[in-house]
This record gives C-alpha cells, structure tokens and sequence, in this order.
C-alpha cells in the first residue's frame, strides 16, 4: 500500500511538472511561433502608449529576453525558494511556494489563490453534496419503477439538466430568483467562518444550478448501472435467500453500479475544485475560476500558472483517491 | 421521445420566465416617488444636476464588471479611475465638479490657483494650500507632490500603467531614471520645489495646457516613507476626503471619511456621503440589474447600459426619464493613409468623403443612442469643437454622384481595390466596417474587410507603417478618445507627423502635414486660453482639407440614473460619465 501511494505521488509530481510546462509553452512559445517578439508581450503589461523605455524595464523585470527553458527554471524555483522582483523602492519578495507574481496587477499569485479557495472549495463540495445524492435517488428510483410516470419525468428533467448549459440555466435562475422576485437580492459570497448560515443561504442558488447539471448525468448512469445490476443472477440469489428488498437493493444491487460513478465523481469534482468558471462568473463569486478568467483576458501568465497547476493538482489527487476508493467498495480490486 | 418532450416543455417554460422577468422588473419603480430624482427628464443630468441635495450620509455603491488598471493614482489611465480618484487623492488643480459646460473647467484644488505660466509658457509655477494634511496627519509639501510625479512617469519598471506626458515634456525627462534607481535627494531637477508651499516645472517646449496636465491624478501628493512601488495601490494614503477601509484586487474597496480632511481647505468637494464602496468583478448583467432596480448607485466604468439592456429602458417613459445619453468624448473614424495608393492622391480620398454613408454605421450599431453622425474630429464635449462640413452630403447618407465625379479626378473612373481593417473584438466597429464596405461599393471601390485583435491592432497592424503597406491598407477603423479634454488633448496623438511610430504609432493616416504640425505647435505655445481654444477648430479643419480622415460619429453612452442616486451629473471632462465628486445617496 505504501509503496503504491509513493509511486503514485512521484508520477503525480512529474505530471504537474509536465503540466506546468505545456502551459507555460503555450504562453511563451505559440506566440513567438505566431511572429511575436518579446516586445510585443511586454507591450501587454504596459498601459495605453507602450514607450520603448518602459517595454525595456519591463522585460528585465520579468526576465522575458531569457531563454525561455531558463524562465520556466526560474519559475520552477520560485515554488521551492521564493523569489525576488524590483517593482518598487525595495525589492518585493515573492514567499515560498512562489507561483509567481502578477504581471499586471503585481501581488503574489499564491495568497490570491488561497484567498479563493474557500469560494471554490464551497461551491464544490456544497452542490457535488446536492448532486450525488439528488442524482444517485432519483437515478435508483427511475431503475426500480422502470417505465414509470416517475421514470419518465425524471429522466425528462435529467435530459434537460445534461442539454442546458450553465450559462443559460445560471443567468435564467439569477433572472427569475434574484432580479425578478429578488428573493436573493445582493447576491455575494459569505465566508463560512463569519456567517454560517448567510453563507449556505447565499449559496443555494449557485449550488442548485451546477447540481442541476450535473445530477443529470448522476441519474442517467446509476438507473443504466442499476438496470443491469438488478438483472444479474447474484441478485437473484439474494433475494432467492429472503433478503429483505433494501438490502438487496443498496447493498447488492447500488454498491456495483456505484464503481463506474465513483470515477467520473472524481473527475467531475477535481475539475470544479479548479474553478467552476461559468458558475462563479454568472454568480460574480471571487472564486479560482474567476481568477483564471481574470488572468486569460490580461494576458497575466502567472495567474494562469497558478490556477492551472492547482487545477492540475486537484486532478491527480481527486484520482488517487477515487483509485483508493475503489479498493473499498469493490472487492474484485487488489492493490498489490 | 416523452422526456425529450418533457425537456422542451421545460426549456419554454423557462425561457417564458425570462421575459416575464424581463418585461417586469419596473413594477417596484413606479411607487418611488421618495428619492425625488422621479421628476427629472431624460437627459437631464446633461445640463443640471439632478436630484441635487445637501443631506451628508449615506452610502454610495459602485460596480464595475471588471476592474481598473489600478487606483494607485500614479500608476492608472483608466478616465474612470481619475474620476473616481479624487475621493481619495487631491491633485493640484482638477475639473470643475459641475453640471454642462462648466465641468470642462479647470479649478484649483491641492493648489490656491491655476498655474502662473511664464510668458513663452515652459515654465510654470503652482502655490500649495497651507496646512493640508495626508490621513496620518502629516502635512502635504511641495515635495510630496514632487515625488507623486516622479514615480509615476519615471519609474515604468514599477509603475508603467499610466501616461508619461511629464516624462515628455518636463526638461531633462529622458535622462532621469526614477526615484526607485536615482536614489539623490535633489530627484528631477526640472521639478523645483523653493519653499514647502511652492513647485515649479520646467519644460522643454512651450506648453500652455499645463493645468491639464496638473489635473491628472499623477500630481496627488504620496508620501515617499510610504511608497512601495507598484504595492503602494494596497495602502495608498488619502489626502482627499475619504480613505480606504480595505482594498482587494478581486472583490473591490470601502472607502470612510477620513477624519484629517478639512472642508475649509477644499472648496470644490462636498464629501456627502459617509462611505464609498466600490465591487469589481461583477457580472455585467448583474451590474445593469442591479441598477434598474436601485440596489447600487452607479456602475462605475460609466460606459452606461449594455446594448441588450438597452431597449428594456428606451421603451418605457418613466425608466427613459431617468437616462442620460452623452457624448463619450471619442470619435469613431475610418483613417486613410496617405502613403497607400491610390489614397496619395486627394481625390480619391474625397470620394471615400462622399461615399460613406454615415446615417447608416450609426444605424447598423443601434441609432441615435449609440452616435451622432461626425463632420469633424474633435467631439461636441472637448474644448476647441468647432462645428463645420467640408463634406456634407443629404441626411449624412452619402452622395454617389459627388463620390464618382472625385473618382474621374482621381483617375479611377471606374473605382478601385483596397483593404479595410478592423478590430475583431470589437463587435460595433466590425459591423460599421462592414456598413462601410457597402456603401464603398456603389462607387465602384471594393474594401475587403480584415480583421484583427484589438490588442495587437496598434502594435503589429494598423499601427505599423511597414505592415499598412505591404498589405495595401489603405482604410483603417479607428475610435479615439481623448486623455484630456482639450482640442490638442485630442488631436496631436492622431495627426501630428510625430505620432507616427514604426511600431504602436496611432497617427494612422501617416499624416505627416508641415502645416498641421506648426499648427499644433503654435496652438500649444498660445497662453491666452481663448486664442488657445480657436487654434483647435482650426486644425480640426486643415486635417479635414487633407480628406485622410472620414469622421464617422460621436460615440455616445446610455447612462441609468437610480432613484437612490444624487447629486447626478454628467461630466465632459471625463468622457461623458457621471461625476463621481459630486455623487451621493440617499441610501
């Protein structure tokens, strides 16, 4: 087991290190390829009439006439042993781990990030909570009243939560719930530290919404894994036994058509904690997503690092963990 | 099929609720009587300040749906942000905050008065109000001011947002390196401040719209102990009438009263409100929601309604009554370059003159609301706008039979090919160059459109003389907006010979006219403000006799007045957005 886990960690450091790379090519290398000088990139992080003395102060600065292996080494370095930058009387400091500091807006990238983890971190676990459980009752519903009135809506709404993009359905609730009959009004994040119950109040609709999109696809699979499940002659057996119903049906039948669910929970939910980007722009919630957002349209790299290898981090925990996971409820894996 | 059914039953019915919403969101509107403002007209906030009010307290809230380049005073180019600054940084002098014409003012703020020019207008002297103190209670001195200067134009390693019109005009400012590098006590020489009340600039030409370059945000004082460079914007010290509670990057400021201001010091502010907040990042949507229903005060960017919000207030008179639709003090304009054939010859480019249709560009982004159909450069709301047509044609629509009698002098009887650019994120001027496109066709002149993204537009496109040429650019869109609101503000970036650069120029028709540029010089050199003003029409004119620039229209926005909101006026000054000053709240 613990041998498994260190691999694990070992490939998970040399993926994000990978990760970090493709990204930091994207923004260093493809514009160079497209005709770019480094200039032009350092023309984007000055106001609206570029001098040339500025474009030259600038690109010392941030190091952008150095190779660019050389710039990622640099960066790579910040994380472990912070780094140095002259934007002021005094050199700032850029603490340990050092993501970088912010081309445009010049604060540390790390403490932005923690700053919104709790925004990402809510919305997350509040509506994955919502959805799981949504998806995961009406899926074994639909399965057990194959056919039913109950099926068919279900399923009907199901279509509609998997076909309807959150903007739509996010813009739509915000319309109707907080413009409309302004039953959210001023709708803003609350930390949960400061007001527990402020803070889920002003998080339902946001949380509904994204658990709209998402239990869809929880109840679609678990009524398909549970179809088959139920058909199957262990089933059968058990019931052959004089289990009582429930237990045959959470017990035998749930538990294995839980297993492919648990992997795309752990993708799904990775991905979220990386920034739900549509939800937290629609919401105006300061989360990780918004962030990257942020970022991409001022052409800020290390706020694009940032978020992305955290992203990139939560992945291939959220992974390790499903993998773990699957130890526990199916019995077919081993880990050795 | 049943739940596929079942899913478009539902998309209805939401989408039924929408506009249910849509339609209905006035309905809390019609009882507010109580904050006064229900009695105003459209466009009120044009010529008066409506719902005016002396009543201190309150909150006044702003949004923006993004956010500023920064409000460290020294480190901003953002017109909202010189707006919205003055809450918190005194500049030397500053824009009158007032309604109509009177904003475009200039009045002493930091300073006892104007700036007292030499004659030949290079050297210019401001006396500092005594005992004027920053939020910690230390008093404000020339040097401070001083300092503000130097770090914001000098030190472009740090602090590179903002414009460096000092840097270019202040004697010896391209060789100082910035107080963060040139570390001597004496700093800038060309700065001298005598006495702690008294600072002098010198200049290396004669520069007679000084007092608009003291208004810039720049000349707020900031004390060096403070002064962290480009983290300054985390804890900037006040010296207006309000100080910052907490600022973030991503979610915004508050702003109290900060108690070391003196109202007898300052006779331009009246510093109503008791607190100021300030939310970025929000949504746009949310933003114009939130003031159709009177939970904010104003949205802070001061661009006004978003284009689909738009309609939901035109079509309703009580929601059009609180509107105000002004000038935003820029100009959209499609820019011929003279060095591309066959726009080297004049003729042709009068048949552009005269073959665009510019009732229909105003048309194709949303009419009136969205423009005013343009004759000269300079806007309505900048000093200097002088009002003339060289180039009129019936109902601005165009007139072919002008346009193909300029093509037969040109030598082109039959029209010709060329390109047009654009910038692609732009979606507006895409579609006027479009519109244009059209109407260029009836002449027999094919444009093919090509577009490109606004960010790279100056510095590798249409900025770039080489690339205009290679490619056969000889049309280019183009919007300009002034930095401050004066006749050479406006034009000596886009006509003067100067402003074309091999890289990042915006003088775009490459004009580089002997007679254009001695005249921009000599207006500058002019101390008398009147004579000063009158040379701007007349350069506007000598450009318009070249024919390079079609003036298409003058932008305009659709800014929403709240009922909560007063004190609301607009102010020209910058570019047509409420003046944050004089903004209170009955809230």
């Amino acid at each position: 087991m613990a041998a498994y886990i260190i691999r694990r960690v070992f490939a998970a450091v040399l993926l994000l290190l990978v990760v970090s790379a493709v990204t930091f090519a994207i923004f260093f290398l493809v514009p160079r390829l497209g005709g770019q000088t480094t200039d032009s990139l350092a023309a984007q992080y000055i106001g609206k009439s570029p001098t040339p003395d500025a474009i030259a102060a600038v690109k010392k600065n941030l190091g952008l006439d150095d190779p660019v292996y050389l710039q990622f080494w640099h960066f790579i370095k910040g994380i472990v042993v912070g780094a140095e930058y002259n934007f002021g009387p005094n050199p700032s400091v850029c603490h340990v781990p050092c993501f970088g500091y912010s081309f445009k807006t010049h604060v540390e990238i790390w403490p932005e990030i923690v700053q919104r983890i709790p925004v990402t971190l809510s919305l997350a676990v509040g509506a994955a909570v919502i959805w799981v459980l949504s998806g995961v009752a009406i899926g074994v519903l639909s399965a057990l009243k194959r056919g039913s009135i109950i099926d068919r809506l279900a399923m009907g709404v199901a279509l509609a939560g998997v076909s309807l993009p959150m903007f739509f359905t996010g813009l739509v609730s915000l319309a109707l719930f907080s413009f409309h009959w302004t039953i959210w009004e001023g709708l803003e994040f609350v930390p949960f530290t400061e007001n527990p119950g402020q803070w889920a109040w002003n998080l339902i609709l946001p949380w509904c919404t994204l658990a709209f999109l998402y239990s869809a696809l929880y109840a679609r699979l678990t009524r398909a894994g549970m179809l088959e499940t139920m058909g199957e002659d262990y089933i059968r057996t058990a019931r052959a036994k004089g289990l009582r119903e429930s237990k045959v049906v959470v017990k035998h039948g749930l538990r294995a058509a839980l297993t492919p669910l648990v992997t795309i929970f752990g993708m799904d939910f990775a991905l979220l904690l990386g920034g739900a980007v549509i939800t937290e722009r629609v919401y105006s919630f300061q989360g990780m997503g918004a962030f990257a957002i942020q970022g991409v349209t001022q052409s800020d790299l290390p706020k694009v690092m940032g978020v992305t290898l955290v992203a990139a981090f939560f992945i291939v925990v959220c992974n390790l963990l499903v993998d773990l996971v699957y130890a526990a409820i199916d019995p077919r894996v081993r880990l050795s | 099929m049943n739940s596929r059914k079942t899913a478009a039953a539902i998309a209805v019915t939401l989408a039924m609720a929408l506009g249910a919403s849509a339609c209905g969101s006035s309905d809390k509107d019609s009882d507010g009587s109580k904050g006064g403002g229900g009695s105003a007209k459209a466009d009120a906030g044009l010529s008066s300040i409506v719902n005016a009010s002396d009543k201190k307290g309150g909150t006044v809230v702003y949004e923006h749906s993004s956010g500023p380049d920064s409000l460290d005073p020294g480190n901003t180019y953002y017109g909202w942000v010189q707006n919205f600054s003055r809450l918190y940084a005194r500049a030397l002098v500053t824009f009158k905050p007032a309604a109509g014409k009177e904003g475009l003012e200039v009045v002493p703020d930091l300073a006892t008065s104007l700036g007292k020019a030499s004659p030949d207008a290079k050297t210019w002297t401001y006396t500092l109000r005594k005992g004027v103190k920053f939020q910690d209670g230390t008093e404000i001195t020339s040097k401070d001011v001083k300092y503000a200067i130097e770090r914001s134009n000098f030190a472009p390693e740090a602090l590179s947002n903002g414009p460096t019109y000092f840097k270019a005009y202040l004697e010896g400012g391209d060789k100082y390196k910035g107080p963060y590098k040139d570390k001597s006590p004496e700093g800038l020489k060309s700065i001298e401040t005598p006495d702690p009340y008294t600072i002098t600039f010198k200049l290396n030409k004669p520069f007679a719209d000084m007092d608009y370059l003291a208004a810039f945000s720049q000349t707020a004082p900031v004390p060096q102990k403070a002064d962290k460079g480009a983290e300054y914007v985390q804890n900037i010290v006040s010296s207006g009438p309000y100080k910052f509670d907490s600022y973030s990057e991503s979610s915004g400021a508050t702003l109290s009263r900060n108690p070391e201001w003196d109202q007898a010091s300052d006779p331009i502010r009246k510093a109503l409100p008791d607190k100021i907040e300030l939310k970025l990042n929000v949504n746009a949507t949310t933003v114009d929601e939130h003031l159709l229903s009177d939970t904010i005060t104003a949205d802070a960017a001061g661009t006004g309604l978003q284009s689909k919000t738009q309609p939901k207030v035109l079509v309703k008179a009580d929601e059009k009554a609180k509107t105000d639709n002004p000038y935003a003090g820029a100009l959209q304009y499609l820019a011929m370059n003279v060095n591309v054939k066959p726009f080297d010859n004049i003729e042709c480019r009068k048949a552009v003159q005269y073959a665009v249709d510019k009732a229909g560009a105003v048309n194709a982004i949303g009419g009136a609301v969205k423009g005013d159909p343009a004759s000269t450069l300079i806007p309505p709301s900048v000093s200097g706008y002088k009002k003339f047509d060289l180039y009129a044609t019936p109902g601005n629509k165009g007139d072919a039979a002008k346009a193909k009698a300029a093509l037969t002098a040109c030598g082109k009887p039959g029209g010709f090919s060329t390109t047009l650019t654009a910038r692609a994120d732009r979606p507006d001027e895409v579609l006027v160059a479009t519109q244009i496109q059209e109407s260029l066709k009836k002449v027999g002149i094919n444009a093919d459109v090509k577009t490109f993204p606004a960010d790279k537009y100056f510095t590798d496109f249409a900025g770039v003389p080489d690339w205009v040429h290679k490619n056969n650019a000889g049309l280019m869109m183009m919007a300009w907006g002034a930095d401050w609101p004066t006749g050479f503000g406006f034009l000596d970036q886009i006509v003067n010979g100067s402003a074309i650069k091999p890289s990042g120029g915006t003088n775009l028709m490459e004009l580089n006219d002997p007679k254009i540029n001695k005249a921009l010089t000599d207006g500058i050199g002019t101390v008398d403000p009147a004579a000063r003003t009158a040379a701007w029409g007349n350069v506007d004119e000598l450009v318009m006799q070249n024919a390079s620039v079609v003036p298409l229209f003058y932008k305009k926005n659709l800014l929403y007045r709240p009922e909560s909101a007063a004190n609301v006026t607009v102010t020209e000054a910058y570019l047509g957005m409420y003046d944050y000053v004089l903004m209170s709240s009955t809230k």
